[in-house]
């Protein structure tokens, strides 16, 4: 049986899309309302689907006891109520978008060490979310 | 190739609890889920189907049809149940979110006579859910029409 468990966690944080790569009045034209150089923030939801073989002792695929602990201090207590271009090192460089948090957090979360990491699927509104499944075996990311 | 999904809910109790460990063993690994009397959830379950509209009908599977199998298959068997001692399906199993999606997967995978069961989703709560793709061989031809 191919079965995988999936678990939502809630973070809140700021960000601002502004990439160093382009000028001021190309950042304004691009982000809109998210170059704001005063950041804004959002209510974000993650979704993390892993997958693994049912321990017949436990009937689980992972213990959610271990996964909540995991995503706690991978990614809940580095980024929850954090200014995320700041504060988490990878975007000092990367812009925050929903797509480069989403890719984030799966790098963070693959080295979960009692399941295999399925996907990430963040949502930064109630109205868009980002899914990431890390790359096809052979692919090079970047 | 198309996706049909229809929703239904059941409510139902179980615990959590291996009998081959101690006392303090089923506490520290399964937690509150433990509690000898049970505890119960909404289960919502989503049922995909996938396969080709008939011609004919428009329908890769008439819902109706659906309706009546989930009812017949999951509903009448395990809402309002407590599930470790009135599904026989799951005897001898803990009816973890794991063991139950499996569970429906094998009741209703035989049951659908036109297309071919996706995938079945089961929430226990809105924060967690599992997902089952049977065996796995999830892009397996539509037979175009029945099985």
């Amino acid at each position: 049986m191919k079965l995988h468990l999936s678990r939502r966690y809630r973070f809140s944080a700021s960000h601002r899309l502004h990439s160093a790569q382009l000028g001021e009045e190309e950042n304004r034209r691009v982000y809109g309302k998210c170059n704001n150089p005063y950041g804004h923030g959002h209510n974000y939801v993650v979704e993390v689907a892993v997958s693994g073989p049912v321990d017949q002792e436990t009937g689980m695929i992972a213990n959610l006891g271990d996964l909540d602990a995991f995503v706690e201090s991978e990614v809940i207590e580095p980024f929850d109520h954090k200014y995320l271009n700041e504060e988490i090192n990878e975007f000092r460089e990367n812009v925050p978008t929903t797509e480069n948090i989403c890719i984030e957090i799966f790098n963070r979360l693959s080295r979960f060490p009692r399941a295999r990491l399925e996907r990430v699927r963040v949502e930064e509104t109630g109205l868009n979310s980002f899914e990431y499944a890390g790359e096809p075996a052979g692919a090079t990311h970047e | 190739m198309v996706y049909l999904t229809r929703k239904i809910e059941f409510s139902a109790s179980h615990l959590y609890h291996n009998p081959a460990f101690s006392a303090e063993e089923n506490r520290r690994v399964f937690g509150k889920c433990n509690n000898p009397h049970g505890h119960g959830h909404n289960y919502v379950l989503e049922v995909t189907v996938a396969g080709e509209p008939d011609p004919a009908t428009g329908m890769v599977l008439d819902l109706k049809e659906l309706k009546e199998i989930l009812q017949r298959e999951i509903t009448d068997r395990m809402d309002h149940r407590f599930l470790n001692y009135e599904v026989p399906e799951l005897a001898g199993q803990i009816p973890t979110c794991e063991n139950i999606a499996a569970v429906i997967w094998q009741l209703l995978e035989p049951k659908i006579t036109r297309g071919h069961l996706n995938r079945v989703r089961l929430y226990e709560t809105p924060d967690l859910f599992v997902d089952c793709y049977g065996d796995g061989n999830g892009a397996r031809a539509p037979a175009g029409g029945g099985r």
